[in-house]
């Protein structure tokens, strides 16, 4: 279960490229890559529990992701005092409402003796609740929103530390993840697919347009940083006076050494969560995981709760996904809902598993860096392509100026191949399960 | 009076709109039920095949636009068809000689042919969005309506219009003509039969000799046929934007699913409940309930959900249908 010459080797390998980037271009950049390189290894951690331990198909890590970064959002924001004062307790009773709607809807389906009565009383009872969730919600929702809506018109968060809102974050994915495994869980992998795919989408469009949440596509900036700022370090003589005396510019030393901080934070948690999760593969859980995976039938006759066991690792897959998008959200400084796409925060991160390697937790961080450092590196390595290939066309030529502008969009393309290359000749990935 | 004018303003905003968008929804379920019965995966790409399909029908309609060839009255895009499906099916068959046939003969399991199928998806949305970019393209042309909403009050006058659009009345009709053609093959046609035994039981149908590469091979076609024909009236109809396609997807499964995997009926009740669903439960009825009610002034638009919340639609019919009857409202197949 530890790495071999070759694995490391893989590693080396990968650092060096993104070292080169370094000194090619500016370790402004390559800090970049590597920070969201390790977030990336972290989201990728969390896909691999779900399909590397236990194969489960989750094609809903951008919501999961998403989620986190509403924590990261509703932990560390400063609370608004008179959206509260407007509409806060309204919005919160109107969601008591709703969640009880449902869980009496439950209630009435699994109490009630089977018949019609039994589905007429709970679509009663949904639609009742439905009707009194939106008049107690909408007026409060209305209120907030009209407060001071170019700034805030949110109800702002708990003002709490940062980096209490990263495991908040993962609890918040968690529970969504409790509720999505609860229905839909135990049926067949494809439904589970389909399942996740829907409710990323729904998260993504309740915070695009709760707007009373997170400001919706108003977009929530000057996330509160664990990191100082570069213009608190720019204005601080000690620091200008080492950095000068190291033979630096205070500038870019005070942004590098900002993004060093978050390396460091990122690199620390990721280690964390590797060591947890090597632990846990390691353990009889673990051996017990990859039995139920291997053969669910024999695993059921040992004893063995299959349902429970995946919603279990579902959960906790999830919730890896969740504190990477909370640390995203931190790393950015903002959290923009129109930016999350299913191809880049879902189907990117099945590359990055498949090609490091299902199954391997060092796999995964292995193509969460190296998957991460491709999609960056692709565009200005695509357009040097293209240039190279039209530099004997006409200049001002239709097909030529296509061309180049298309150059973006080899990204895609590439890590389609990418995929469907290891999938076909390596289907064990870089680091393959051992 | 006031009662018709409440059943014109339904048919307006609700009726024909979910019709149309039902029919296109209802072509692509065929699609990936399709897929589903006969290659026994669930095609992720399928969105993209769509995008792939309308781009090269819309490059042809171009290229006739600008030779001056016009249909009169219908959509240019008609012409283009063929090209567009012959692209295609050239496209999907490559990718199956390239791609799916290596993982069919290992018989590898459903699921990593789902991920293979992720990886197509991102190599067409690139290939899409390489050729033809990223924008808003319209190619439609012909008349735009069959019938305005100004015409339509003169005519009655009422005091609701109904606006019926060509490209509506167009993508029912060519649904249906497709729908039936597709039925006549798969039930009066040696090879449609031969497609039906397969997908029911393998083993049995290649014992009775039934050569199952030609089987996936005219699957193959009949699908990028169903994809190009959805995907341009779709682009018809609203517009070609190649990012919509791809979350076409979800209702299109939810579709699928409702109406039973891998059954071709249930695909199209599928469609049509879906679109019937989005479209009721996002409508805002102030206007109809006011015709109907005149006494009765509610104060909101009485629209159950916002229009940005029709996937949560189609995820919740979808949810419902998997937790009381996991097969579908028609029995689909459950692997």
């Amino acid at each position: 279960m530890s790495l071999t010459p070759r694995d490391m080797l893989l590693f080396v390998a990968v650092f060096a490229l993104i070292a080169v980037t370094g000194v090619m271009q500016s370790w402004n950049v390559a800090l970049g890559i590597l920070n969201m390189g390790l977030i990336s290894a972290i989201m990728a951690l969390g896909v691999n529990m779900q399909w590397g331990y236990a194969g489960l198909f989750n094609v809903g890590v951008m919501g999961f992701v998403a989620l986190g970064g509403l924590g990261a959002v509703i932990v560390s924001m400063p609370p608004v005092g008179e959206a509260w004062a407007a509409g806060g307790l309204r919005i919160v009773a109107g969601l008591a409402i709703g969640a009880a709607t449902i869980a009496a809807a439950i209630l009435a389906w699994k109490r009630l003796p089977k018949g019609k009565s039994r589905a007429l009383a709970m679509v009663a009872i949904l639609i009742v609740g439905f009707f009194v969730y939106r008049a107690v919600l909408d007026p409060g929702v209305a209120a907030v929103e009209a407060i001071n809506p170019a700034t805030t018109g949110n109800l702002g968060g708990l003002g709490l530390p940062i980096l209490l809102a990263w495991p908040i974050g993962g609890a918040l994915a968690a529970g969504a993840a409790w509720l999505v495994g609860k229905t839909a869980l135990g049926l067949r992998s494809d439904y589970l697919a389909i399942a996740t795919l829907g409710i990323a989408e729904i998260i993504i469009a309740v915070m695009k347009n709760e707007d009373w949440l997170a400001r919706g596509v108003k977009n929530v900036i000057g996330v509160p940083r664990p990191v100082p700022y570069e213009i608190d370090l720019q204005n601080d003589p000690g620091f200008v006076d080492r950095m000068t005396g190291w033979g630096f510019d205070p500038v870019t030393a005070s942004s590098i050494t900002v993004k060093l901080a978050y390396s460091g934070l990122f690199l620390a948690v990721l280690l964390l969560l590797l060591w947890l999760a090597q632990s846990a593969l390691a353990s009889p859980w673990g051996r017990m995981m990859r039995a139920i995976r291997d053969n669910e039938t024999a695993a059921e006759a040992m004893g063995k709760d299959v349902t429970a066991r995946h919603l279990q690792i579902f959960i906790l897959g999830s919730a890896v996904c969740g504190l990477a998008g909370a640390m995203m959200t931190t790393l950015d400084g903002q959290l923009t809902p129109g930016t999350y796409q299913p191809l880049r925060f879902t189907f990117l991160i099945w590359v990055m598993v498949i090609v490091g390697g299902s199954g391997n937790n060092f796999g995964a961080v292995l193509g969460g860096i190296l998957i991460w450092y491709l999609w960056i590196m692709v565009e200005p390595f695509g357009l040097l392509l293209i240039q190279t290939i039209t530099a004997g066309m006409a200049d001002g030529s239709a097909l030529k100026e296509h061309l180049l502008d298309s150059a973006a969009h080899m990204r895609l393309l590439t890590m389609g191949i990418i995929l469907l290359a290891v999938l076909r000749f390596s289907p064990r990935g870089l680091i393959p399960e051992r | 009076m006031d009662l018709l004018n409440a059943v014109v303003a339904l048919l307006n905003f609700v009726v024909v709109p979910a019709v149309s968008y039902g029919s296109q929804l209802a072509l692509g379920a065929l699609g990936v039920t399709l897929i589903y019965g006969i290659l026994r995966f669930s095609n992720f790409a399928h969105g993209d095949t769509m995008a792939f399909g309308a781009m090269s029908t819309i490059l042809v309609t171009w290229w006739l636009q600008g030779m001056g060839v016009s249909l009169g009255p219908l959509p240019t895009a008609l012409l283009a068809l063929p090209a567009g499906i012959a692209a295609t099916a050239l496209l999907v068959l490559a990718t199956d000689r390239l791609v799916y046939r290596f993982y069919r003969e290992q018989k590898a399991a459903p699921v990593i042919l789902v991920i293979v199928s992720m990886g197509v998806m991102f190599v067409m949305n690139g290939l899409v969005r390489f050729i033809i970019g990223v924008d808003d393209q319209r190619f439609a042309d012909g008349a735009r309506f069959l019938i305005t909403a100004r015409d339509f009050k003169e005519m009655t006058g009422l005091q609701e219009g109904l606006a019926i659009k060509a490209t509506a009345l167009l993508t029912v009709i060519v649904a249906v003509i497709v729908v039936a053609a597709l039925f006549w093959f798969l039930n009066k046609t040696r090879t449609g039969k031969s497609m039906r035994a397969f997908s029911d039981n393998e083993d049995l149908a290649l014992l009775s000799g039934i050569n199952p590469e030609r089987v996936v091979a005219i699957t193959w076609i009949i699908v990028a046929a169903l994809a190009t024909i959805a995907g341009t009236l779709y682009g018809l109809d609203k517009s070609f934007k190649p990012f919509t396609y791809f979350q076409l997807l979800l209702p299109i499964f939810a579709a699928a699913i409702v109406g039973g995997l891998g059954n071709p009926v249930g695909a199209i009740a599928g469609g049509f409940v879906i679109a019937f669903s989005e479209v009721t439960i996002t409508y805002a009825w102030k206007k109809v309930a006011g015709y109907v009610l005149p006494s009765w002034e509610p104060d909101g638009l009485i629209q159950l959900m916002s229009t940005d919340y029709k996937f949560a639609v189609s995820f919740a019919i979808l949810i419902i249908v998997l937790l009381f009857r996991p097969t579908g409202l028609f029995r689909g197949k459950s692997v």
